[in-house]
């Protein structure tokens, strides 16, 4: 048996050493919002937090997440990722909807990092990203967005 | 399709109470209007108002990122005048008689950006009704004349001061006689429709990880299977040892199905590991013989030869005699994958009833045959809970239902004994065929002296999409698939003699529409080579394109719009030391919606390119959702920048030499261009917009690098260097 820090709650969890972060969260935690794009570290769609950091959980074996702290797209918290996920509301960024948990977990990220990036900023931290639905634009702005709202320009409450 | 079209638009109204909900809905035609009659709470309905408040407008349309959800919600919602956030969407069950796309016939699907142009008579007459009800409601109740009660935001109300919700009288209004004809409002006073900024349905759950996709289904008892496919097209299973496979921890069994070898184990990672731990053998004596060479050999030699005629007028011939120059090109477009973001998947049940599914699907009805025929029991028998695709761009719109079926011999291979997600992996999905159709073409063009076309002659080799479907019928005339030269065949600029034939030669390789379908390859061919008629005439291309669509006002009209706000007729600012900047334009009409771009586009001194900016003008008739026409106009042109600038399916002795987005590269942010979206005022009926902001952007990027740099692209993906 595993222990796994998942959203900070602690998880037990019974896998193979090398079976991906990813399946465990989806398939065995339930915590779908994570997504499969490629299994190969390539799209960006099965970002979780680790530590903090953005993470491919679809090339990350659950055994070297040790006491690693995992945040999910279901357990993002504090002032970036609300900002994140109100600008992306506010600008109606989605479209298929599938990368964007990915999108919002590395987003988060850049922010928690730097308050006020700027596009190069963003194209270097969101180039892993993949969106095949290409709301690329609107991401930029929503970041931007999020930015300020950060900044207290703007609300960072969802609508209903 | 048929004409049941015309006949369904003139069917009957009924109503029925449902607990305290008023539902309202269309009956097709007689004999199902007396069948269902007993069974009038079915939910064969596109509006149900609860005692709540609460409004759930019922989608027969996938939602796949094109914002179909939306749209569909603003157009019942207005006639309605309900408030935009009482309302909730659902998805439709599959059923081809209440549900049917009305551009299709008796088929419900959603693609051929049609979702919108559908519905919109349909969902204007079914909010309007609920209206009309909710209304006479009110005047029964409150002792006043209909007339004199308003509605408006969710609220109907009297001058005498009382009011009252949708909720309040739903069910008093489900006793009220359905009108027959209810009043549509007049378009001056729509106040969703066109309205600036909706908010998207599906935002929140997608943005907090909670809206639910295939790949998210997860029923008690389930098995995940992942299959082992022929390592190329036409090969069979000869054999298989599943020995290791089944040591694997999780596999619970191996099945043989006519598409290969299902592992079905606990959860993906199992399955996977088993999957790959099959021993296979493969029969590749019918197994595609050409690579990617051969077969663009092969096209080549056709392009020297006549083809069936999909277009003749005037005399090509004579023309190509009096011409004081001929231009000529032969372009490449490889074989495309659609690649959406969420592996193919499909999620089944069998029970004693029949056949439960849940899938996100862009022809539901079609499916639903296909999978009751596996099971030998009726269409009807197969419901179909339809989640969210994560992208399709047409993959799951396919007439062979190859991964639903795939799936439904899983089920039936394993007696039913559990729930089955299927799931491909990336690489699955990318091999798995069903692409954008390898093309050829030669165009060309005649002028007179003075740069005048005199003639366009057009030839287009590849596979044809519609040949064995059962869209063959109304699609494929005289050899000619209408959507291997749409575009061409009907040449918007005016020309008097035009040719445009086409070879279909037939190959196992698996082809399927791709977000604009033909437009993918004509548009580019035909909007590069009027640009390079235009430079042979000295004339401006905006002004070339004009002179020559005196019959086609919504193609100038967004011409026009595009070069103004583009600054077309204002000099480019120039680039850095060393870089060569340059501006292109295109236009092309499809699916009934115009979309006219402008790239502006900087080659640096190493040859590699930059799409800085681009401009857009949209007529699409009636804009419904203006913000979700320009996401699909800024995310059209992302997406057709991925074919321009990078992607193509590459076959090896007819096995796919691509696997993950490592070898097909798509687009990233970082390349994604500053896009403007500006959208002509119309009032015509409202057309769609999923796929047309795609056809412009690859030539208007072509047209760009050529003004750069006096280069022409005749191959796609571009290579500059």
């Amino acid at each position: 048996m595993l222990k796994l820090s998942i959203n900070g709650k602690t998880h037990e969890v019974d896998a193979d050493a090398d079976t991906p972060l990813l399946w465990v969260l989806r398939d065995e935690l339930g915590y779908t919002g994570t997504k499969y794009g490629c299994g190969m570290a390539l799209c960006g769609a099965c970002a979780v937090l680790l530590n903090g950091q953005p993470t491919r959980s679809c090339s990350l074996p659950v055994s070297a997440v040790g006491k690693g702290k995992v945040t999910t797209i279901e357990g993002i918290s504090g002032a970036p990722a609300r900002a994140v996920q109100a600008a992306w509301q506010k600008l109606d960024v989605v479209q298929c909807g599938y990368c964007q948990s990915g999108q919002i977990v590395a987003a988060t990220a850049l922010l928690a990092q730097k308050p006020k990036p700027t596009n190069a900023d963003i194209d270097a931290a969101m180039s892993g990203n993949v969106c095949r639905c290409a709301t690329y634009h609107r991401i930029r702005a929503a970041i931007h967005e999020a930015s300020a709202i950060m900044a207290g320009k703007a609300s960072d409450k969802l609508e209903a | 399709m048929d004409k049941t079209v015309e006949i369904s638009r003139r069917g009957l109204l009924k109503a029925g109470a449902l607990g305290g909900m008023l539902v309202v809905g269309f009956q097709w035609s007689g004999k199902a209007r007396a069948a269902a009659m007993p069974a009038s709470l079915a939910p064969n309905a596109f509006v149900r108002i609860a005692s709540d408040n609460s409004v759930t407008i019922i989608a027969k349309h996938l939602e796949m990122g094109q914002g179909s959800y939306t749209g569909l919600a603003t157009i019942l919602a207005e006639e309605l005048d309900a408030d935009w956030r009482q309302v909730m969407v659902e998805a439709a069950p599959a059923d081809a008689k209440r549900y049917n796309n009305l551009m299709w016939g008796p088929t419900q699907g959603t693609g051929g950006s049609s979702a919108m142009a559908n519905s919109w008579k349909q969902l204007r007459q079914a909010g309007a009704t609920a209206r009309a009800m909710l209304v006479a409601a009110a005047a029964q109740q409150w002792q006043v004349p209909a007339a004199e009660i308003a509605v408006a935001q969710g609220k109907l109300s009297h001058a005498s001061g009382k009011q009252a919700s949708f909720g309040d009288l739903a069910a008093l209004a489900a006793t009220m006689e359905v009108p027959k004809e209810p009043k549509l409002k007049d378009p001056k006073d729509f106040k969703l429709i066109g309205k600036q900024k909706l908010p998207r349905k599906d935002s929140k759950d997608k943005i907090t990880g909670r809206a639910q996709f295939t790949q998210d289904v997860n029923l008690p008892g389930m098995l995940t299977a992942v299959v082992a496919h022929p390592p190329r097209f036409g090969a069979k299973l000869k054999s298989f040892d599943a020995t290791t496979a089944k040591q694997v921890k999780g596999v619970v069994e191996v099945v043989a199905i006519p598409s290969g070898v299902a592992v079905l184990a606990h959860g993906f990672w199992a399955a996977k590991k088993g999957r790959d731990a099959l021993k296979l053998e493969w029969d590749e004596t019918a197994a595609v013989p050409q690579g990617t060479p051969e077969l663009v050999a092969q096209y080549r030699a056709l392009l020297d030869q006549p083809g069936a005629v999909a277009s003749k007028t005037g005399d090509v011939v004579g023309a190509f005699k009096g011409a004081a120059k001929v231009l000529k090109a032969d372009y490449y477009f490889p074989y495309l994958a659609h690649a959406a973001m969420e592996p193919l998947n499909c999620v089944m049940r069998q029970d004693k009833d029949g056949v439960e599914v849940w899938n996100g699907e862009q022809m539901q009805t079609v499916d639903q045959a296909m999978i009751a025929s596996v099971f030998g029991i009726k269409p009807e028998q197969v419901s179909i809970n339809m989640l969210y695709a994560g992208g399709s761009f047409g993959r799951r719109a396919n007439p062979a239902s190859d991964y639903p079926m795939e799936c439904a011999h899983i089920v039936k291979a394993t007696a039913g004994r559990h729930p089955v997600k299927l799931v491909w992996t990336r690489e699955d999905d990318m091999r798995g065929g069903y692409y954008r159709p390898l093309y050829l073409h030669r165009v060309e063009v005649a002028l007179d002296a003075g740069g005048q076309l005199l003639g366009w002659r057009q030839r287009v080799v590849g596979q044809s999409i519609m040949t064995g479907t059962p869209f063959e019928a109304f699609g494929v005339k005289d050899g000619v698939d209408a959507t291997s030269v749409e575009g061409a065949s009907d040449l918007p600029y005016a020309v008097a003699n035009l040719q445009v034939d086409l070879h279909s030669p037939r190959l196992g390789v698996p082809v399927l529409w791709w977000r604009s379908v033909g437009h993918t390859h004509t548009g580019y061919a035909v909007e590069t080579m009027i640009d390079e008629a235009a430079k042979a005439a000295g004339r401006d291309p905006v002004a070339y394109r004009l002179a020559l669509l005196d019959k086609h006002p919504r193609h100038a009209g967004v011409l026009k719009l595009v070069a103004e706000k583009a600054g077309w007729n204002q000099p480019l600012k120039a680039g850095k030391k060393g870089e060569k900047r340059g501006r292109g334009v295109a236009v092309v009409e499809s699916f009934g919606t115009f979309v006219a771009e402008v790239a502006e586009v900087t080659v640096r001194p190493d040859g590699s390119y930059k799409v800085v900016r681009v401009v857009c003008a949209v007529d699409c008739g009636i804009a419904i959702n203006p913000d979700v026409i320009r996401a699909q106009m800024e995310g059209g042109i992302g997406f057709g920048l991925s074919a321009a600038m990078h992607s193509a399916i590459t076959l090896k002795a007819g096995a796919v030499e691509q696997s993950n987005f490592h070898d097909y590269p798509v687009l990233r942010i970082g390349e994604m261009p500053r896009i403007e979206v500006h959208i002509l005022p119309s009032d015509a009926a409202p057309r769609g917009v999923g796929e047309p902001g795609v056809p412009p952007i690859a030539p208007a990027v072509a047209n760009a690098i050529a003004a750069a740099t006096g280069k022409r692209l005749y191959d796609l993906p571009f290579k500059l260097s």
